[in-house]
């Protein structure tokens, strides 16, 4: 039922654009297509407050959830190579969780939306990628200690409760406007990154993607395990600290403006590797990349849908894509390749 | 073929480092010499440390004290790079590779010749071709490596390492899930590659059986005695196998060239036999019914006299000769079965 991936590519570049485009001409405001088009040509003085829309509000979340896409995708795919464990992932790990409680510590403390509108955005960044380090340090220390695969993935688990608990008590103690920014920033939406924090956003997501490219033949030794990849010539040691190095700064980079969005990361991998019947990354990789940013799309889109009443968090969408993928990976897990 | 010593080891301690310093020594002192055109068989009880020297000898675990140079060189001034070039291994660890085609896998062995991002050139498909044929894997080139059986699994792993095209290769128990035959078609490649393309050969086993028939030099590992080399006849002829593995009265018989645990209370029971193929077998038996066969000339009460596989008589002294149209009868006069 696999695709080959020559023809899943260009298939899958065709849904990213069809779906960008879907972004900017879709929205809880009603604007015409034709002035959309319009706005979008460099047109469309007549009604600022669409062009403002389309523009300063649909233009950078579609961008957005592009990034976001990939972003979360590309560390699933990484975090499962790295770890030999088809069910690893930044919010399973916990990663998303250090990286939350990063951003609670920065945004509780700084009391409310005003740091984060101020420039603020910077310290909530290094907060979260400051969490995620400590989580993935954890993890890597356990998984020196625990052989099996499932332990550490309920360590990982465990982890991210008690990161999970610490946010409530930080909660339990903050102002009502810090825990409101926080609560609404624990949903998930990809209308975090205004247009001036844009260039930063995609600097540090383009940086963590490009370590990920550059990996792609260490990666494939890895599948390996650690000694044939040793043997084949890779500084495993190197290179799995600059792989999850590339995770921390993407799930966290992510995670402080977009909030903690769960399943993309785990289930985008597996939805590549059933589509394209491929487990090498030279052809793997681009596929989850494009993969990610077509589901986070569709997300996006699925969240405006209520119109003009409001939107859809994200975190009640991405379970509902990706939990029955996950499912139907572990139950058939006998029968799909990669998992054996 | 001129050859030359392509991996030695002077003073060997090999273990794992615990701790600042510390380690668990596995064995001290170990000096041995690997030559090119040779296959060399390691053999030793279980425990003795077999994975441990080979995982040294392939440069995953460094040395706790002594020299240990490969061809010519340190090891410890041997680069990775280099030493990937150098050293292929087939190691005994679980690989979660099953998403890769065999042909993928195997083409992994190019690994240390390939670009930045692992494209094969035209030599490179030749040779991972050439590699999968010569392994006996190529039928499954297309197939993915989950779909393998143990066996077929070890000769991709084979193929592998062929495609790495190495001068020494070092295999930890490649026979050990193959059936008969591709044990021994196994075994003779390893032997075909150490004579005809002059690789050191260096494998891992417990099947003393093909490790004597084929193997150019056998090192015979154990907790007691440290590592002795030589070949397998006058490791035969000395003892060596027998102070090696033998314990609890299992010993070597050296006529038949296996491990035997001959019964210290056995009646002699002679033998007469049409040919010696029938007298092998005869033996066979009687050792099995715990009897010994008589050394030639030796008076015994009992004689067992073979004429062909259909007609042969038990002869007791002092009791009429019972006549036998198999050996399934045979033993059961010996046992006393069909005497009532």
């Amino acid at each position: 039922m696999s695709v080959s991936p020559a023809r899943y590519i260009p298939a899958a570049a065709c849904a990213v654009v069809l779906l960008f485009a879907a972004n900017l001409f879709w929205g809880s405001v009603d604007i015409p297509a034709a002035s959309v088009f319009d706005i979008l040509c460099g047109g469309g003085e007549d009604r600022p407050s669409w062009s403002f829309i389309v523009l300063e509000s649909r233009l950078p979340q579609a961008l957005t959830a592009l990034l976001v896409g990939a972003s979360l995708a590309a560390a699933g795919l990484m975090l499962q190579t790295v770890f030999a464990n088809p069910l690893a992932g930044p919010s399973i790990l916990g990663v998303e969780a250090g990286a939350s409680l990063g951003v609670a510590l920065v945004m509780l403390s700084l009391g409310g939306t005003g740091g984060l509108f101020f420039g603020g955005y910077l310290a909530v960044v290094a907060g979260a990628f400051a969490g995620a380090a400590v989580v993935l340090g954890i993890v890597i220390f356990f998984s020196t200690l625990v052989r099996s695969n499932v332990m550490l993935l309920i360590i990982g688990l465990m982890v991210g409760y008690a990161a999970s608990s610490v946010i409530s008590l930080l909660n339990f103690f903050a102002t009502a406007e810090g825990v409101h920014s926080y609560t609404l920033w624990g949903m998930g939406d990809f209308s975090g990154v205004s247009l001036r924090q844009m260039p930063f956003f995609c600097a540090a997501l383009g940086a963590g993607l490009l370590i990920a490219a550059l990996s792609v033949k260490p990666l494939d030794a890895l599948l390996l395990g650690e000694r044939y990849a040793g043997n084949l010539g890779v500084r495993v040691r190197r290179v799995r600290l600059l792989l999850l190095g590339s995770t921390g700064i993407l799930t966290a980079t992510v995670t402080a403006f977009c909030g903690p969005i769960t399943f993309l990361g785990l289930a985008v991998p597996h939805l590549s590797r059933l589509l394209t019947g491929s487990a090498r990354h030279t052809t793997l990789l681009p596929v989850t990349l494009l993969t990610g940013s077509a589901a986070a799309l569709l997300c996006n889109l699925i969240s405006v849908l209520p119109g003009s009443t409001g939107m859809i968090p994200l975190n009640a969408i991405t379970p509902m894509l990706g939990a029955p993928v996950i499912i139907y990976v572990i139950v058939n897990q006998r029968k799909i390749q990669y998992f054996n | 073929m001129e050859q030359r010593r392509v991996v030695s080891g002077e003073g060997l301690a090999v273990g794992y480092r615990t701790g600042r310093g510390g380690g668990r020594r596995v064995h001290e002192n170990l000096s041995f010499e690997l030559r090119s055109g040779e296959l060399t068989c390691l053999m030793g009880p279980n425990g003795a440390g077999k994975s441990t020297l080979l995982r040294t000898l392939g440069g995953s675990q460094p040395p706790l004290a002594g020299e240990l140079s490969i061809d010519g060189r340190p090891m410890a001034e041997c680069g990775q790079r280099r030493l990937s070039r150098l050293v292929g291994v087939v190691l005994t660890d679980r690989v979660h590779a099953g998403g890769l085609r065999v042909r993928e896998l195997v083409a992994l062995g190019r690994y240390p010749y390939t670009g930045f991002f692992g494209g094969l050139d035209r030599d490179d498909r030749r040779i991972v071709d050439a590699s999968m044929r010569e392994a006996g894997i190529e039928a499954k080139a297309e197939c993915y490596v989950s779909e393998l059986s143990d066996g077929e699994r070890q000769k991709a792993m084979i193929a592998k390492v062929l495609a790495q095209q190495c001068p020494i290769i070092l295999l930890d128990e490649p026979s050990a899930f193959l059936d008969v035959a591709s044990r021994i078609e196994v075994m003779h490649l390893l032997h075909d590659l150490a004579r005809n393309r002059g690789c050191a050969v260096l494998m891992s086993t417990h099947d003393v059986g093909s490790a004597l028939h084929l193997a150019d030099r056998l090192w015979l590992l154990s907790p007691q005695e440290g590592l002795c080399c030589g070949t397998p006849e006058d490791m035969v002829a000395d003892g060596s196998l027998d102070r090696v593995f033998g314990r609890n009265g299992i010993v070597f018989d050296r006529r038949v060239g296996e491990f035997r645990r001959p019964c210290a209370s056995a009646e002699a029971v002679s033998v007469t036999a049409d040919g010696e193929e029938l007298a092998f077998w005869t033996e066979n038996l009687l050792l099995r019914c715990g009897r010994q066969p008589a050394e030639r000339g030796e008076q015994t009460r009992t004689g067992v006299v073979v004429r062909s596989c259909r007609d042969m008589e038990l002869r007791r002294e002092g009791s009429p000769a019972v006549h036998c149209a198999s050996f399934a009868e045979l033993a059961d006069a010996l046992n006393g079965k069909n005497d009532g």
